[in-house]
C-alpha cells in the first residue's frame, strides 16, 4: 500500500517553484505541462521538466507529469521526452479510453527502446467531461499502468454546462462513479481540487465530503492545503482504536475456535476485519502508530 | 548545427535566467552574462551554457544571459530552448 492522499500541482515552466516541490510534504507532485503552461512556452516547460526530474531530488514525493492532451500537437511529444527520464506517472487530461491504450502503447515502445522495465511508467487518466466519466471503468481496465484516477471537477462542470458550488451537490454522481470504479480496480480516487484557498471551513467539509464516498486522495493547488489533506484522510483516533480492538477480538476468537464473533455486542465478520486492517496499515503509513 | 535566427527563452523571476542567443558573422562562442550572483557563480554558469552549447555542435553563436539565481538544471533548459528555437 502506497499513501498517496494528496496530489500537488506545480506550474511546470516555473522553475523556483519545481525545486523546492520536494521539501513540501506532498505524497505526489503533479509537474503540470498543461493549464499551468502559456501555448508559446509548451517548448520551454517541457525541457525544463524533463532536465528537473533528471536533476533533482524530489525525497519523498512521487513525480507525475500532466501532459497536454493526446488531441493537441503537444501531447505526443511530451510523452517523448518526459518518458526518457522515468517519473512516476503521466496524468493524462481528458482521458478516454483510446488515449490510455495509446499513451499504454508509446510507453512499451519507449521501456523497450531504452531498456526500462515493462510496466514501469504509469498513468493516472483524469476525468474531466461527460464522455470520460461515463467509460471510466473501461479507461481504467485500459491498461494495467493505471493506479489511479483524477477527478477534475471545474471542466467537467464546464462540459455538462452546469455551475461549480462550494458544497459540491452537482459532482457528487461524478464522485460516486468514480470512487466505485476505482474501487473495483483496487487503484486510487484522487478528488478534484478545491479552488477558494480562504475558505478553510469549506475546504475541511470538501475534503470530509470526498472521503466519505470514497475517494481515497485529493488534488492540491496550493502547498497550504497539503496539511489539512492529510489530516483529514488520517484515520481518527477513534478509528484506530476500535481496529486495534478488532483485531485483538479476532484473534482470541481464532484460538477459541470461532469464526464469527461479537464486539461491543455487533457481530464482526470478515469485511469489518478487511475494514480494520485497511485502517491500521494507512495509520502505520501516516506515522500514527 | 547553426544558429539561424535570434530566439529568447526563459523570464526575469528568481531562479530563472532568461537568454537571447543570435548568430554571429564568425566563429566561435561569445556569452555576454549579468547575474545577481556574478561574483561567486559567473564562471561556473558561463561554463554551463557553454557545455549546453557544445552539446548541439553549435560553432558559432552569441549569447546574452541575464540570470536571477538560476540552478544548473534551469541554465541548460534555457539555453536548450533558446538554441532548439533558432535553428
Amino acid at each position: 500500500m502506497k499513501l498517496r492522499r494528496s496530489m500537488l500541482f506545480i506550474p511546470g515552466n516555473n522553475p523556483g517553484m519545481i525545486q523546492n516541490a520536494g521539501v513540501l510534504g506532498a505524497d505526489s507532485i503533479i509537474l503540470d505541462l498543461e493549464d499551468a503552461v502559456a501555448v508559446t512556452e509548451k517548448d520551454s516547460a517541457r525541457i525544463l521538466v524533463r532536465n528537473a526530474i533528471k536533476t533533482l531530488d524530489f525525497y519523498n514525493s512521487e513525480i507525475v507529469v500532466r501532459i497536454n492532451p493526446l488531441s493537441t500537437d503537444f501531447g505526443f511529444e511530451d510523452i517523448k521526452e518526459i518518458a526518457k527520464v522515468k517519473p512516476h506517472a503521466l496524468l493524462i487530461p481528458k482521458s478516454t479510453t483510446e488515449d490510455i491504450k495509446a499513451c499504454d502503447d508509446i510507453l512499451k515502445r519507449i521501456e523497450e527502446y531504452e531498456g526500462f522495465e515493462n510496466n514501469h511508467i504509469k498513468l493516472f487518466p483524469l476525468i474531466e467531461t461527460a464522455y470520460g466519466l461515463e467509460n471510466v471503468y473501461n479507461i481504467i481496465k485500459a491498461s494495467d499502468r493505471v493506479e489511479g484516477v483524477l477527478l477534475g471537477a471545474e471542466d467537467l462542470t464546464a462540459d455538462l454546462g452546469i455551475k461549480r458550488s462550494r458544497e459540491g451537490e452537482e459532482i457528487f454522481y461524478a464522485r460516486c462513479k468514480v470512487a466505485s470504479a476505482c474501487r473495483a480496480f483496487r487503484v486510487d480516487a484522487i478528488d478534484t481540487p478545491f479552488t477558494d484557498l480562504n475558505d478553510y471551513e469549506g475546504f475541511v467539509e470538501d475534503i470530509k465530503r470526498a472521503k466519505s464516498i470514497g475517494m481515497t486522495g485529493k488534488a492540491a493547488i496550493n502547498p497550504r492545503q497539503i496539511d489539512t489533506i492529510h489530516d483529514v484522510f488520517a484515520p481518527s483516533k477513534e478509528e484506530i482504536e476500535y481496529a486495534k480492538r478488532v483485531m485483538k477480538a479476532q484473534e482470541d476468537a481464532k484460538r477459541e475456535g470461532k469464526g464469527v464473533f461479537s464486539l461491543d455486542g455487533k457481530m464482526v465478520d470478515a469485511p469489518i476485519i478487511q475494514r480494520a486492517d485497511n485502517i491500521l496499515e494507512k495509520a502505520r503509513l501516516s506515522g500514527l502508530l | 548545427m547553426e544558429v539561424k535566427r535570434i530566439a529568447k527563452s526563459g523570464t526575469f523571476e528568481s531562479n530563472d535566467i532568461y537568454i537571447i542567443v543570435e548568430p554571429k558573422g564568425d566563429e566561435g562562442i561569445e556569452i555576454n552574462l549579468e547575474s545577481i550572483v556574478m561574483k561567486q557563480f559567473g564562471e561556473q554558469i558561463k561554463k554551463t551554457i557553454e557545455d549546453t552549447v557544445k552539446s548541439f555542435k553549435i560553432k558559432s553563436i552569441k549569447i546574452t544571459a541575464k540570470d536571477r539565481g538560476a540552478l544548473d538544471y534551469t541554465i541548460k533548459s534555457r539555453v536548450e530552448t533558446a538554441i532548439k528555437r533558432a535553428l
